[in-house]
């Protein structure tokens, strides 16, 4: 299959190493990804109104965009992701805001009839690849790593997409074909606070002690991740955790690409594994580069 | 200080009574925005919330107090600006109220009537993140997060020089925002989304005493009592 790529602003440079796990891991199962060309920001949840005529028509330009190339968006950024899909929704929902949108649109020359789908990694991998081709290409176990999936918000609320919202399990399912061993994570769809860190930091700092707390607890030795912002957080900030509540977490976050990379066999520079802010420890390092001593 | 002073029922403040106007405008935009009328305060939703610990008012709390006519007191807390908006209690609501956009409703309707004399924090990170869009059409995190902490509070910028190190050390810090080819069309787009919003402008609703309570919101019949997307 071919997709849409929309990588979003957090995965140029910020988050390297989402946006390259992701392209490796594609194309090491033979999918297409083409990048929409001039994409612009999604808007992300900074615009409040849910019937604001600006908000949708940015958000809507991309999916625009994609339509003329008729391949569906594939979308990494959990944010990304729903602000795109609840677009989407919208302006199928109420034919007035689709007029309006269009109406907007047609100031840059484009139009949106309305047919991109917008689909999230995990759901492409477990749903369409199917855990059963995934298999077939697993060249490393991850035996004897503990992983805790974390799913974050938005993948899985407001709306019911391709997982359960309050207890998805497409990525316990994932690492523990990988081999890995997937511990007891009742905080899975817990909240980081998302923005929080930046206006009330005392309170996202908690969460995201709370977070990684629960994760070490239950024996983790890596949280895996598919936003950007919940990774930042309980990345850049353990540092600062570990000051402002005497703790000594030393936890690395991977995105579940990279992880997922790794049981594929690829090499550990396509996985951006050298952004990683936390020393991935003897076990990752070795599986992961394994195949290549 | 003006605070609300009523104890009669259908006597209000005059600012009650405008900010009530204002927020019963903006729920009625919220698709299924009428169900806060089905509130039983069972607590679902502050039991779901992460950081209700941290509110001064709890998301049962605001539906309560809203139903007393003191929506004065909700606007001066920070509860509505804590909110990350994650939707658990959304999710979990029996009745099905859509918390979080009611949550939504009222952040506007506090930066509509400018309520708030000192723009709050959430409020300025929000217009700088549409300043960036506006400018470069995609997010530059950095003239962000910098812009935001030299309005409310630089020395904070010091705290981040490990971090900016570390991002430096795993190139992963951008020096420069990217700006779009069609930025002048993005532009062109958002402008002309901006002059039709302003035609849809929602009615404003005749005033009147009866607005405490849930009376106001009976008027909304835009759902059909089914209800549509849960």
């Amino acid at each position: 299959m071919k997709y849409a790529y929309y990588p979003g602003c957090s995965l140029e440079k910020t988050q390297r190493g989402y946006d390259e796990s992701v392209r490796a891991v594609f194309k090491a199962l033979d999918q297409e990804l083409v990048e929409i060309e001039d994409w612009n920001c999604c808007g992300a949840t900074m615009y409040m109104s849910v019937r604001e005529t600006v908000s949708l028509s940015v958000s809507a330009r991309n999916l625009a965009l994609a339509e003329r190339t008729g391949l569906d968006i594939l979308a990494p950024c959990s944010s990304c992701f729903t602000i795109l899909s609840k677009t989407n929704r919208i302006l199928n929902e109420i034919p007035e805001m689709h007029r309006d949108v269009n109406e907007a649109l047609a100031e840059g020359g484009l139009t949106y009839g309305g047919s991109t789908r917008v689909r999230h990694p995990v759901d492409v991998l477990m749903n369409d690849i199917g855990l059963d081709t995934l298999k077939s290409r697993f060249r490393r176990s991850l035996s004897g790593l503990k992983i805790a999936p974390y799913y974050g918000c938005q993948i899985v609320r407001p709306d019911k997409t391709f997982d359960d919202r309050e207890d998805p399990v497409l990525l316990d399912k994932m690492f523990a074909a990988c081999g890995g061993e997937v511990v007891y994570f009742p905080m899975k769809v817990r909240c980081c606070g998302g923005m929080l860190m930046t206006t009330f930091e005392d309170t996202a700092l908690k969460l995201n002690r709370e977070l990684l707390q629960c994760a070490v607890d239950n024996g983790a030795e890596a949280i895996v991740t598919t936003c950007p912002l919940c990774h930042f957080n309980l990345e850049g900030y353990q540092d600062r955790i570990n000051r402002v509540f005497g703790t000594t977490f030393r936890v690395p976050i991977l995105y579940f690409t990279q992880l997922l990379g790794i049981a594929l066999g690829l090499s550990p520079q396509n996985l951006g594994l050298d952004s990683s802010f936390i020393p991935l420890g003897d076990k990752i390092t070795t599986l992961a580069e394994a195949h290549y001593a | 200080m003006e605070h609300s002073t009523h104890s009669l029922p259908g006597l209000m403040t005059r600012t009650e009574a405008e900010l009530r106007q204002v927020f019963l405008e903006q729920v009625k935009a919220v698709p299924a925005g009428e169900r806060i009328r089905r509130c039983i305060q069972c607590g679902t939703c502050t039991g779901s919330c992460p950081v209700s610990y941290a509110m001064d008012i709890s998301p049962r709390q605001l539906i309560a107090l809203f139903r007393a006519g003191e929506l004065e007191t909700i606007m001066k807390s920070r509860s509505i600006w804590l909110c990350a908006s994650c939707y658990a209690c959304t999710t979990r609501c029996p009745a099905g109220i859509k918390i979080t956009d009611i949550i939504y409703a009222l952040k506007r309707t506090v930066m509509e009537k400018r309520y708030n004399s000192k723009a709050h924090h959430v409020q300025i990170l929000a217009n700088l993140f549409i300043q960036n869009l506006m400018s470069y059409g995609r997010l530059h995190e950095g003239t962000l997060i910098r812009k935001y902490y030299l309005r409310t509070g630089f020395t904070k910028l010091f705290g981040f020089v490990p971090l900016v190190l570390r991002m430096i050390q795993t190139k992963r810090l951008a020096f420069f925002p990217t700006k779009i080819k069609a930025h002048q069309s993005l532009s062109r787009i958002i402008k002309k989304a901006q002059e039709i919003e302003m035609r849809h402008l929602p009615e404003k609703l005749e005033y009147s005493p009866d607005f405490v309570g849930y009376k106001g919101i009976g008027d909304l019949t835009l759902e059909p009592r089914k209800g549509g997307n849960a």
